[in-house]
């Protein structure tokens, strides 16, 4: 079944592929994935579309929570969520259908980002679903090209962000200088 | 001001800091700046003679002592032959501080000589792993190394640091405070549950105590005998957690599982209460899960959220130190016992009765024989010597279930063996490690001759450092285990496991320059083994057993651990 997961990681080398590393080492398949980085520039934000087992669902979560760079992990699947994609179509049409597009599009939302001889670049958000039925009309006035952001998810459960303290370590605490040992 | 020190410098420095008296590993071109400072460090590295025994020996002095071992090799085929036993660390929840050198920082990502993507490659097969870019950052992120390796749930770490950065010249900044605000840890366990856990416990009338390798690594054997003793309630423990309650103790009864006890595995299924602390419920112990405890609830206990609920539902689930949480629970259950622990004590007795009568319906018997050397007569012989106090490091395989069965374990942390991963190869260079760790201790490597032959290049460090270990190959001339499931499950077609071409062992060990023998006749084992034993240094013992000894009881894969077979099926006369 397909898993929306949420997560805050630090924004650090390698965190992408220790996370995708959880998911790839079962054999899951990742729909789409976003990545970038939130108003805390050490922080980004993940939004992951992954077709998981129902049975794993929860163990998922939990082996990526386990990772050391993550700071948060919430599954939006079936939780409170505005859910977001988007997608830039090129279309390339007659001189006939060209203001018959616009008018599509303006149906859809979408508007028309780039305009040359030969088409448009339209670009349009919302949910996969009306994202996909409007491929499917445009699809028909001419070649497309599509790019698809993947779905980007905000939680509208106020969860409080939970992280752990900072650790002293007692015997790192500066004695004499430490340079020998008996 | 500091004085100006070089990364390599910076790294034995944090290694002083962390208490590190002694590390194992292999040099090469990278980590050669690394080499030149340890020339004249007073902290000791011990050289192998292959970087994964490095590792594994690295294993036997953390898990003989607690303390977070640590091994180095250079980059590329030196950090590639780290991985066998970073995973195998990283099962059995070891901690293990890995240092790997790495190509220089403008040669990374050109295939340069001796590169290989290490911090990709070791990702799965550690906790947590970093790449070191720049001097600053070095301190910091090798005592976050330290930090993660022995916190919440031990594991493998792997720091990969590039040539220039050994070589490049900073000061040494004292580090404090760690501060991993992703790095979460669940120490006390929820108090409510705990709580919730004591009433359950006495509200049980067949409750038993599972208990694992996280008693362990959580120092907690103390607080399990006492939940034990003052419940009296009978207790089994895994292959990882052998050593945490004594073998001989009343409340003991013994290993469950693929060749764990019948009682063991009887009082398993019938249970109506499992207490499970620090324990993964693993396939090797619960065989079909579907038919595994059918009656019990469960009160599961662990630091790793992740685990509970994993493989069995818990009824109650608790995360956190099982040392901690113990603490609390015996606390909770003594409060709670003048009200209750009179409630049960029929049902209580009965239950101790069954324990005891399946305990001697089928008790683990060792075999004998007067022509051969049965394997089970030699963990008998070993034991005796031992006297449950001796540090015991196995390899995999037939003989390291005879070792779990037959020989005992006084105290945690002597028997050190590959639990999760299997890996063979692990028995001699993790015996190594534990005897740097423990030099008071009597230290066998009990061996197959198939792990023994994985192992060999490290007769060398033993005789480079005249490590008194006590090498003992159980030979039985076999892959024993494989040849074991050949003959069960594959009609006995017996595919390359018989192990042709043994080396002399008096030769081999005296090409070292110590002693080998082989022992071959049951009348003389006592003896061979008291003269390995009294003799002050290495000492290589052959013995010849059976060929064809199998291990019993057996649950055979994807069995119920109740639908064990006893013993093998008896000859018929023709």
């Amino acid at each position: 079944m397909l898993q929306l997961i949420s997560l805050l990681v630090e924004n650090k080398p390698g965190a992408l592929m220790r996370v995708t590393g959880v998911l790839a080492a079962r054999g899951y398949n990742i729909e789409s994935l976003t990545v970038a980085r939130t108003l805390d520039p050490e922080l980004s934000r993940m939004s992951i579309v992954v077709d998981v087992e129902p049975s794993q669902c929860a163990q998922v979560i939990k082996q990526i929570n386990k990772l050391i760079n993550v700071l948060q992990v919430a599954d939006l699947t079936e939780a409170p969520a505005v859910r977001r994609e988007l997608v830039l179509v090129r279309v390339r049409s007659s001189k006939e259908d060209r203001t018959i597009i616009l008018k599509e599009a303006d149906i859809f939302g979408a508007r028309a980002v780039e305009s040359s001889v030969d088409g448009f670049a339209l670009e349009a958000t919302g949910d996969p679903e009306k994202l996909d039925a409007f491929i499917r009309v445009i699809e028909r006035y001419g070649d497309i090209e599509v790019t698809r952001s993947g779905l980007v998810a905000v939680s509208m459960e106020p969860k409080k962000l939970k992280l752990a303290p900072p650790v002293r370590k007692e015997h790192l605490e500066p004695q004499e200088t430490v340079s020998t040992i008996e | 001001m500091a004085r100006l020190m070089t990364g390599a410098e910076i790294v034995l420095e944090c290694l002083v800091r962390e208490k590190v008296d002694c590390f194992f590993g292999y040099p090469g071109g990278v980590t050669l700046p690394l080499y030149d400072a340890l020339y004249d460090h007073p902290i000791k590295h011990v050289l192998v003679r292959h970087e994964q025994n490095a590792c594994f020996a690295a294993q036997g002095y953390a898990r003989a002592t607690g303390k977070v071992g640590v091994c180095c090799a250079t980059s590329g085929p030196g950090a590639t032959n780290l991985i066998t036993a970073l995973v195998d660390a990283l099962m059995d929840s070891i901690p293990i501080v890995a240092i790997t050198g790495q190509v220089s920082t403008k040669l990374i990502g050109s295939d340069a000589f001796q590169e290989a993507d290490t911090f990709g490659i070791t990702r799965p097969c550690t906790k947590h792993n970093y790449m070191v870019k720049n001097l600053a950052d070095l301190p910091q992120i090798i005592h976050e190394a330290f930090h993660i390796a022995a916190t919440g749930r031990p594991g493998p770490v792997l720091v990969d640091i590039p040539k220039d950065v050994f070589q490049a010249q900073g000061h040494y900044n004292p580090v404090t405070t760690i501060h991993l605000p992703g790095y979460k840890i669940s120490v006390d366990g929820h108090a409510g549950q705990i709580r919730r856990a004591a009433q359950m416990i006495w509200e049980a009338e067949r409750p038993i105590v599972y208990a694992g390798g996280g008693i362990l690594a959580a120092n907690a054997s103390e607080e399990l005998h006492q939940l034990v003793e003052f419940t009296d309630i009978p207790s089994v423990t895994t292959l990882m957690g052998l050593g945490a309650m004594p073998s001989g103790h009343p409340n003991y009864i013994s290993m469950p599982g693929m060749h764990g006890s019948y009682a063991a595995n009887m009082a398993l299924t019938e249970t109506d209460l499992i207490i499970a602390l620090g324990v993964r419920f693993d396939d090797r112990v619960t065989g079909r899960l579907a038919a595994f405890a059918p009656h019990a609830r469960v009160i599961h206990v662990d630091i790793d959220p992740a685990e509970i609920g994993k493989n069995r539902a818990a009824d109650i689930p608790i995360v956190g130190d099982v040392k901690r949480v113990l603490e609390k629970l015996n606390q909770n259950v003594r409060e709670l016992a003048p009200e209750m622990q009179a409630r049960n004590s029929g049902p209580r007795k009965a239950w101790w009765s069954q324990v005891r009568a399946w305990k001697t319906a089928h008790p683990l018997t060792p075999e004998y024989s007067t022509k051969e050397i049965k394997p089970q007569h030699l963990m008998m012989e070993i034991d005796r010597l031992s006297g449950g106090d001796a540090i015991v490091a196995s390899d995999v395989g037939q003989h390291q279930m005879w070792c779990a069965q037959f020989i005992r374990f006084n105290q945690p942390r002597l028997w050190l063996n590959s639990g999760g991963l299997g890996s063979m190869g692990f028995g001699l260079p993790a015996a190594i490690g534990a005897q740097f760790a423990r030099p008071d201790k009597l230290v066998f490597a009990v061996v197959g001759d198939g792990g023994f032959q994985m192992s060999i290049p490290e007769l060398a460090t033993i005789a480079n450092n005249s490590l008194p270990v006590k090498i003992i190959i159980m030979n039985n001339g076999y892959l024993g285990m494989v040849r074991q499931w050949q003959e069960l499950f594959y009609k006995n077609r017996l595919s390359s496991v018989l192990l042709e071409g043994f080396p002399d062992p008096e030769k081999l060990a005296g090409a070292y320059g110590f002693i080998g023998k082989t022992v071959e006749k049951p009348g003389d084992l006592r003896e061979a083994l008291e003269t390995a034993v009294n003799h002050p240094g290495p000492y290589l013992l052959n013995v010849r057993v059976t060929p064809f000894e199998n291990v019993y009881p057996m649950v055979p894969a994807g069995g119920a651990i109740n639908e064990m077979v006893l013993a093998p099926p008896q000859p018929v006369e023709v």
